[in-house]
């Protein structure tokens, strides 16, 4: 057996062109769900005078930095509808962007190590089920058979105690998702503008109107922030608040091993998640640092904790060293569901607070989002992630529910 | 790892610490009267500063004892650390982040985890006296 072969690093795939005066739309943050807002909007309601904003460089914040995990078996109607929209659209995508970004669909696995994480576990795979998600409920002996280099055995601090398995779930090529959405969106005349950080907001009584960045300012007529764990500089820009906290959100990868992983392993309880990049490095992850920060970075014992769940788990990791660590600003709520819809700003929308698992909701979001903002008014799917549901109660509490690291 | 100095057990490692968010959120004085926007305010709505921010810590493993702290969150460097029920500090932080980022910068300034060096326990930093032992720890009281 070899690590899968990966595609040639591609030549440019998109202009790299100077801000126009003005635009009828302009995406804050070009990073993934920047990108498939844009595409959506080109593609779906034919705007194709519309621009990304990007501070740094194209995909170089959140969407080059998370774990690449993509699967929809969250608890909630909410949640499941707009997260296995997303599923699907992953599905067809690498055919309609013309473009394989390797979305290997391996499955994913959320162990319960707890009578309480079974009785969840099980509650949600009902769940999964009666919303059309894959799922399935798998003893220990079925995890084994699975993932063989998984410690079964009762001699660890948490036994495997059982699984939930959604097999249409797996990962994806980050950086080619980044890529394939940027040259479609390219093709279609959108505006892909990098090293251009908003600096502002005009407008006109409470409606935005333009745009002041370090390459001048734009006037444009609706704007959509997907600036992720900046999202409230943002918006205290515009003149609003937003009910997010950014935290680091770590990860690592080992060097490159051949393959040994099949499929991808969460454990809320022990606290990691692991996948095999196509390339053959092991990709872990786990929760947020405590504290807010910005500084794309967090703290040792974070990664400490996270190889030691790791190692239990997983006995042979013991003899693999740790290559890399970064971290990502990621914008959290305290309902652990995402913010996509109207702003208090007129003519202004916000897509943000996808927190830790934003990667796997790209399609839906740019699909939502896009009609959010072609329209003025939400698509069915984003509807209940508005705004004011911090207002009238009705949130959406996947804390815990719906097999979400944090 | 964030090295932070209790103000009663002097510096120790951040493991010790629980995180506690924003500072000054006083609980609202007649919750009766609020608006369900307001309500939404207190309960979920908190600054999200990028740069120096006001916030919580307990020394959990520790004293135990709730106390302030000036951190910048880009630099995580730690400015000040003040007693509960005592004002912010308005301390001018050399360097401080007065301007956004230059496009493509990376943000990683300062020392990662700094705090002032050899600071005993009770000991002043930044000029802001620290109220150690005696610290009034009887309310937030902002």
């Amino acid at each position: 057996m070899s690590a899968d072969h990966l595609p040639e690093h591609p030549d440019f795939l998109w202009r790299n062109p100077e801000p126009k005066k003005s635009y009828d739309a302009v995406i804050v943050g070009g990073g993934g769900h920047g990108l498939a807002t844009a595409y959506f909007l080109a593609k779906n309601h034919g705007m194709t005078n519309i621009a990304i904003l990007e501070k740094g460089w194209l995909a170089g914040g959140n969407m080059a930095r998370n774990t690449t995990i993509i699967r929809s078996n969250y608890l909630w109607d909410e949640s499941a509808a707009i997260y296995e929209h997303a599923l699907k659209l992953w599905e067809i995508l690498p055919e309609e962007l013309e473009y394989d970004f390797l979305f290997s669909q391996r499955g994913v696995m959320n162990l319960a190590h707890t009578l309480g994480d079974v009785r969840e576990s099980v509650r949600r795979v009902g769940a999964n089920r009666l919303n059309g998600v894959d799922a399935e409920w798998l003893d220990p002996e079925q995890v084994k058979e699975l993932c063989p280099i998984l410690n079964i055995s009762d001699n660890i601090r948490y036994p495997v105690m059982g699984a939930t398995y959604q097999p249409r779930a797996g990962i994806a090529k980050h950086d080619h998702v980044a890529w394939a959405f940027a040259r479609k969106c390219d093709e279609l005349g959108v505006d892909i503008i990098q090293n251009c950080e908003v600096t502002g907001f005009i407008k006109d009584g409470n409606r935005v109107t333009g745009v002041k960045t370090t390459r001048g300012t734009i006037n444009t007529e609706k704007v959509g922030l997907c600036a992720a764990g900046h999202s409230s500089v943002l918006a205290e820009m515009a003149g609003f608040r937003l009910p997010i906290q950014s935290h680091p959100l770590q990860a690592l990868v080992s060097e490159l091993h051949e393959p040994v992983h099949p499929t991808v392993v969460m454990s809320n309880h022990v606290h990691v998640y692991v996948s095999q990049a196509h390339k053959g490095e092991l990709v872990m992850g786990a929760g947020v640092d405590s504290y807010n920060g910005y500084g794309q970075r967090g703290s040792f014992h974070v990664i400490e904790e996270q190889m030691a769940a790791a190692v239990e788990l997983f006995p042979i990791f013991a003899r693999a060293h740790v290559l890399r660590t970064w971290g990502g600003i990621v914008d959290t709520t305290l309902d652990a569901s995402p913010i996509v819809g109207l702003s208090p700003v007129e003519n202004m929308f916000v897509n943000c607070g996808w927190g830790t698992g934003g990667f796997k909701g790209t399609p839906a979001a740019g699909l939502t989002f896009a009609h959010t903002i072609a329209t003025g008014a939400p698509h069915k799917l984003n509807k209940p992630f508005a705004l004011e549901r911090f207002e009238t109660g009705a949130l959406i509490d996947e804390h815990g529910a719906a097999a979400v690291a944090h | 790892m964030l090295l932070i100095s209790c103000p009663n057990c002097g510096p120790r490692d951040e493991t010790e610490f629980h995180y506690g968010g924003q500072a000054h959120v006083a609980y609202p004085e007649s919750p009766n009267d609020l608006t369900d926007r307001e309500w939404a305010e207190y309960l979920f709505y908190r600054e999200n500063t990028k740069g120096t921010f006001a916030e919580r810590w307990v020394h959990s493993t520790g004293c135990r004892q709730w106390f302030n702290m000036l951190r910048d969150t880009v630099s995580y460097e730690i400015h000040s650390i003040y007693g509960m029920g005592q004002p912010r500090p308005d301390i001018k932080v050399p360097g401080q982040r007065s301007e956004p980022d230059k496009p493509g910068e990376f943000t990683q300034t300062g020392e990662f985890g700094q705090t002032e060096p050899g600071l005993a326990p009770g000991a002043p930093t930044t000029g802001v006296p620290i109220s150690g032992a005696t610290a009034p720890t009887s309310s937030e009281g902002v």
